[in-house]
């Protein structure tokens, strides 16, 4: 069950191309409403071999429905999605369960992502046990990664997951999605439920999983500092849309995006001189079902003008490797505060 | 990998669920006199032939309407003068029998029904609720009389119309717990580990959709006794002078002036035998419960 590399460490892990998911709104009595939630509105980004990319952004852009149609846990409505160079889910392509062997997910909930009348083990070996493995050879699999991310398996082998803790439980789901040894994990939000202790502690575990494996994870979260820690590259989503991809130390030093300055800000500080005075952002995200014209940010960005209104920023490499979608950036955009462009 | 692949303990079995279940159902005080109270009820049933103090069809116009603790008829005698203790032991069999098979064949077809349309969603699940609607619509009473009515008196037709009225509402709690238990994580856990549908309803949903459903269906029980007791009282199931609670009821109302604690003895079976199974499934429900 080996995964093998095919295509070198140049090829991108994954390549994902204008994905997006729309949902219907139900209105009306038929609920033809006719209204949709453009929930994922044409997300382009690639992950390299053996980084992290780290996604963040507010509840509701997208981050979690992201995860989802990677995972093939929904269907998109558009986009295509590369996985080593084999199309996912094309004519001709890789098939889904050998896609699923590749890669697998840590989801956020941990008790609603144990199965409460399986143990551990049991929880751990169904996998395998689907992928033609025999009962024994999977428990002792189950048991082994049970080990593996420092449960003792004679202790909490046998246990109900309302006998673990929330930090034990997200040990087991880790271990389930490592249980077909796949190249990548998306953990949607793996440690936000856990207490900061803990949390140090199932990062540290994903952190050794990964030098000892090869893993390359896409560690979706709303804690900054978090991704600060693990992540190689960021990725700033807003209402469904890209923002900002960059370097983890680019980004935070420099970001290029207004949105993603104001999360950097609203970041509470250690250091009491930085204390944050008045809050960076104010109000909501707009409503999805009817997002704004042009820049999807502009009625919150202080820095809005007539041709954000106007046009859709796209994004654009300003530094090597650092990516944005703000007409800031942009010396042709037409926008008063964009720098001058050097002919 | 060989390292950490090589051969480890395993952690002992744990003791199985069912053997737990049954060790909290045994520090119940309630389900405990529920349970043995059936047991009672089931084993006068089933050793009717060689219990009984006398023959259930053996009529006698001298002894009609004796009292109870008459002596040799320690719970009087019917309108036709056959011995009542006997009547109501023989008359447990049918009404037993009509109590738990049409709940079971219910249980069955329902959970069945109820687990595919629920993981299924969708379009799908949308025929099948809203044909079972139309069922629905109906009062179960008049349901089973308008059954029994159609395809004429006798005990399996009455099994029939009776299944027929509680599919429906079996359907409907087994859909509704899939529909729940679906969207939880673990499911999308179980699809991501690429198992095809049956493979994950049978080992991952099915469990815990069982519990639930088998609690609301054992609480039919008691509902079924009483329905396949009316259409007895009605003439639309088991016909005289087969001895059955619902029919013995029927014909003794007429003696309800003359003798009415006699007169309500097969009503006090019927409900004696309900609560027992209404409150032993309470006890089997928290029973059942894991983290109890």
């Amino acid at each position: 069950m080996s995964a093998e590399d095919r295509g070198g460490p140049a090829q991108p892990l994954l390549l994902v191309n204008e994905l997006s998911k729309h949902f219907a709104v139900r209105s009306g009595l038929f609920g033809r409403g006719g209204q949709q939630v453009r929930a994922v509105d044409g997300v382009s980004f690639s992950v390299a071999k053996g980084e992290t990319l780290g996604v963040v952004g507010e509840s509701g852009c997208g981050k979690s429905t992201t995860a989802r149609l990677i995972a093939r846990l929904l269907k998109a409505d558009g986009g295509e999605m590369v996985f080593d160079g084999d199309a996912v889910g094309a004519y001709g392509g890789m098939a889904l369960k050998d896609y699923r062997r590749n890669l697998q997910m840590v989801f956020q909930d941990s008790f609603a992502s144990l199965n409460p009348r399986l143990t551990a083990i049991d929880t751990i070996a169904y996998g395998p046990r689907v992928h033609g493995l025999s009962k024994s050879a999977a428990r002792q699999r189950a048991v082994s990664l049970l080990a593996r991310v420092g449960l003792a398996p004679e202790q909490f082998g046998s246990r109900y997951p309302h006998e673990l803790s929330g930090g034990q439980r997200q040990r087991v789901n880790i271990a389930r999605a490592l249980a077909f040894e796949p190249r990548m994990l998306i953990l949607d939000e793996a440690v936000a439920a856990l207490d900061k202790s803990v949390q140090a502690q199932v990062l540290n575990l994903l952190q050794e999983l990964k030098a000892e494996r090869g893993l390359t994870y896409l560690f979706i979260s709303h804690d900054l500092q978090v991704v600060h820690y693990l992540a190689d590259r960021v990725m700033v989503m807003y209402l469904g849309r890209v923002v900002e991809i960059g370097p983890v130390a680019a980004l935070y030093a420099q970001p290029r995006h207004p949105y993603t300055r104001a999360l950097l800000a609203a970041v509470p500080s250690m250091d009491p001189a930085r204390r944050t005075e008045r809050s960076p952002l104010s109000g909501d995200p707009p409503n999805p079902i009817n997002p704004p014209s042009g820049c999807r940010f502009r009625d919150r960005c202080p820095h809005a003008q007539a041709v954000c209104a106007e046009q859709v920023p796209l994004l654009r490499e300003t530094v090597t490797g650092h990516w944005a979608a703000c007409h800031l950036d942009d010396p042709r955009s037409g926008h008063a505060e964009a720098p001058v462009m050097l002919s | 990998m060989a390292a950490v692949l090589s051969p480890m303990v395993l952690p002992a079995p744990r003791r199985g669920y069912w053997s737990g279940v049954a060790k909290k159902l045994l520090r119940d005080p309630v389900a405990l006199v529920a349970g043995l109270v059936l047991l009672v009820v089931l084993c006068a049933a089933v050793f009717a032939p060689w219990l009984a103090p006398a023959d259930p069809y053996k009529a006698s116009m001298l002894r009609r309407l004796m009292p109870i603790g008459s002596p040799g008829f320690p719970l009087g005698t019917d309108e036709l003068g056959r011995d009542m203790l006997t009547r109501l032991m023989y008359g447990g069999r049918l009404s037993l029998l009509m109590g738990v098979l049409p709940v079971l064949f219910a249980f069955g077809i329902g959970t069945s029904v109820g687990l595919f349309a629920g993981y299924v969603g969708g379009r799908v699940n949308m025929l099948i609720m809203r044909t079972l609607d139309v069922f629905y619509a109906f009062p179960s009473v008049l349901l089973a009389v308008a059954v029994a009515g159609a395809l004429g008196p006798g005990m399996s037709n009455s099994l029939i119309a009776l299944t027929l009225v509680f599919v429906p509402q079996v359907v409907r709690v087994a859909e509704s717990v899939t529909t729940q238990v679906r969207q939880l994580e673990y499911v999308d856990a179980a699809r991501m580990s690429g198992a095809g549908v049956l493979s994950i309803i049978r080992e991952q949903v099915l469990g815990n959709v069982l519990g639930p459903v088998f609690v609301y269906a054992t609480g039919l029980i008691s509902v079924s006794m009483i329905l396949a007791s009316g259409l007895s009282f009605l003439g639309l199931g088991v016909k005289p002078p087969e001895p059955e609670w619902g029919l013995m009821l029927n014909t003794l109302r007429s003696a309800i002036y003359v003798n009415p604690w006699l007169a309500a003895l097969p009503g006090a079976m019927i409900f004696i035998t309900s609560m027992g199974f209404n409150l032993l499934s309470d006890g089997v429900r928290s029973a059942m419960d894991l983290r109890r």
